[in-house]
């Protein structure tokens, strides 16, 4: 099967301007599939995030080109991006960013309310689908602030999906998660690549999960320096088999 | 678009703090409340002392001012025809006082659609003999009935009844200063004596007080009949005709034509009272400004409190532009709850501010110069409602309109970073 292209990013360079001219991103190219676990990994400051940022159409100040799901993204006025994110990317963030007000159902339906493509109770059916198969569907009824971190990140998991995004983005998924909680997002994020096709960009500096990813590209002084397939996760592969 | 979503996250918000949204709409509320209630009363105010003195007041009044004829003699003469004529200390003649063919004219007049009422009247100058002593006085001979109904004259009499004008002869109402001067009441005698030095005894059927010290001190009112007695003329002499118009600001207009078509002169209310005009819309200006200027600290509160809402709601504005809200739906989404704090506190506010006014009409107010007033003035005039609803919204929407852009403005990637 021919992976569909979902994002594709071309000669992406930016710079910080304050004071003086600092190149943060040079000349980067990259390419995620349809069904494709990858993660951007270096050290701090070497521009993995500004990537993702630029890549998740927040950050409009660059040159180069972006190709979400077929569609060019430079020219875009901000609420086309707006439409963009709603209905193409799903968010996952270090902090989870749930909206406290609500409750962890409304949380993961706010995004499909926004897009409308159905009715509400259509989305109230997907969300609590969501939230089985993440199996925290019974914290649903609650306030997002009475969950522990690793049920959040869940829950902003479930929001991430709603609206069946063409890539997920997430930065920094696991670092502020224990051993056991970063084991179970892993293991959704594998699940996802591997059952529902979907497409994961993830920004990371555990190099641990990093390695069980389908590729880790790597990069250092706002240029990739490599992209590979890691050893282990072909042995892991093999091993599977 | 998606309206219903956003009123939905607008109410979770604002539901998030409500103690603050609630001081918020209750300065909406306080600034609306004072503001129904000043200008309630002082409108209420306004109204009592237009209608203390216009009431009183004829729109319009004909009548034959006393002066020198404009047509002396030597105008005639063809000798001076091409000269200027200078006379110096011209004598009125004996020019008459009296409206000519005042039947047709009271006729024509009833029969305007402009007017509303019309009243007859004689007017002169009288002495009411109290012993030695001779007191100035007016006599107006009028028509009782015509006169309650175009000048509520009915509503001024303290003490006896106005219909024994008629039904008593040669009887009298006395002004309530005057009557005590005499020190006369109501079934005693006065004397009375005319220019032209004829006397007369009245009988005294009421007191009259109009709350115009300087008015009751003089008048004393007489049925025509009974005026045109004591001036010894005949059945159709009238000296004023007073005329009440339905709408005040034609009175001018009216009363140039009304002047030159009865060929009398005429007075209208607007040239006589214009002072009246003017303390009233300086009394309205500033209720106006008190009461904008308390929605307008009203708008300030509702600035800051969004404002805070703001500084606090930053994460949540960030996640829900990351997650596809443009910048425009979290506009909406803070004019919303800008809108709803005007809404509820404005409403609020009508509702306390017509209780207010209610229990200000309710508050005795008793003064001697008003006999008709037993509680303080109020006006419920729907219009105060109205521009106080509508300076609720407007402010509110004023004061949310920069938070709002300004969180609408916000860059989700400066948030997410700085964490």
């Amino acid at each position: 099967m021919a992976a569909r292209n979902v994002l594709r990013a071309t000669h992406i360079s930016k710079s910080f301007h304050d004071p003086i001219n600092i190149p943060v991103l040079k000349n980067i190219s990259l390419t995620i599939d349809q069904g494709e676990f990858v993660s951007i990994t270096g050290k701090s400051g070497c521009g993995k995030s500004t990537l993702l940022y630029i890549l998740s159409t927040m950050d409009t100040d660059y040159e180069g080109e972006l190709v979400i799901d077929g569609s060019v993204m430079k020219g875009k006025t901000e609420r086309e991006l707006a439409r963009v994110r709603n209905e193409k990317i799903g968010f996952v963030f270090q902090f989870h960013y749930l909206l406290n007000e609500f409750t962890v159902l409304e949380n993961v339906m706010l995004p499909g309310l926004k897009l409308a493509s159905s009715s509400e109770e259509h989305i109230r059916a997907r969300a609590m689908e969501l939230l089985r198969l993440l199996d925290i569907h019974a914290t649903s009824s609650k306030k997002a602030r009475q969950l522990s971190g690793g049920e959040k990140q869940r829950v902003a998991i479930a929001r991430a999906l709603i609206n069946r995004p063409a890539i997920i983005l997430c930065d920094e998924p696991t670092g502020n998660l224990d051993k056991t909680n970063s084991e179970s997002v892993f293991n959704i994020f594998n699940q996802l690549t591997t059952e529902h096709h979907q497409a994961l960009l993830v920004v990371t500096h555990d190099q641990e999960f990093a390695k069980r990813t389908h590729r880790i590209i790597e990069m250092e002084d706002g240029r990739i320096v490599s992209s590979a397939t890691p050893p282990e996760k072909k042995s892991l592969d093999t091993a599977h088999l | 678009m998606n309206f219903k979503l956003i009123m939905r996250i607008a109410r979770s918000l604002l539901l998030a703090r409500w103690r603050q949204t609630s001081v918020a709409a209750a300065g909406v509320t306080f600034g609306i409340t004072m503001f129904i209630a000043l200008l309630s009363f002082m409108m209420g105010l306004n109204e009592m002392l237009d209608d203390m003195i216009l009431s009183r007041t004829p729109h319009i009044r004909l009548y034959n001012e006393v002066r020198p004829n404009a047509h002396q003699p030597i105008n005639s003469s063809k000798s001076f025809s091409k000269s200027y004529n200078f006379i110096r200390s011209v004598k009125p003649g004996s020019s008459r006082q009296e409206i000519y063919n005042s039947r047709a004219v009271l006729q024509t007049l009833r029969r305007d659609p402009r007017i509303k009422g019309v009243a007859p009247k004689i007017t002169a100058q009288v002495f009411f003999n109290d012993g030695p002593v001779d007191i100035t006085g007016v006599i107006t001979g009028i028509d009782v009935a015509e006169e309650d109904k175009v000048f509520r004259f009915n509503e001024y009499i303290v003490e006896g009844k106005p219909s024994d004008l008629n039904d008593v002869s040669n009887s009298i109402i006395l002004g309530k200063s005057l009557a005590h001067k005499l020190l006369a009441q109501v079934g005693d005698v006065v004397y009375v004596t005319t220019a032209q030095r004829h006397a007369f005894s009245l009988k005294i059927v009421g007191i009259y007080q109009s709350g115009i010290e300087e008015l009751d001190k003089v008048q004393s009112y007489t049925s025509l009949a009974t005026a045109q007695k004591i001036w010894n003329q005949p059945g159709d002499y009238i000296t004023d005709i007073h005329i009440r118009l339905h709408d005040l600001k034609k009175s001018a207009q009216l009363s140039t034509e009304f002047s030159a078509l009865f060929n009398t002169d005429a007075e209208d209310i607007l040239t006589s009272n214009s002072q009246f005009e003017t303390g009233s819309f300086i009394r309205s200006l500033i209720s106006y400004a008190v009461g904008v200027t308390l929605l307008v600290v009203a708008g300030f509160g509702i600035y800051n409190i969004l404002n805070m809402l703001i500084y606090e709601k930053m994460d949540s504005i960030a996640i829900l532009k990351a997650t596809g809200f443009a910048g425009r739906d979290v506009n909406r989404i803070f004019m919303t709850i800008a809108l709803s704090i005007g809404l509820v506190g404005g409403s609020l506010g009508l509702i306390f501010g017509f209780l207010l006014s209610y229990g200000i009409d309710h508050i005795p107010f008793n003064t001697a110069s008003l006999p008709t007033l037993k509680t303080y003035p109020v006006s419920y005039n729907p219009a105060f409602y109205c521009i106080g609803a509508s300076f609720s919204l407007i402010t509110t929407y004023l004061s949310g309109w920069a938070p709002a852009r300004k969180a609408s403005k916000i860059d989700p990637v400066v948030i997410i970073r700085g964490k």
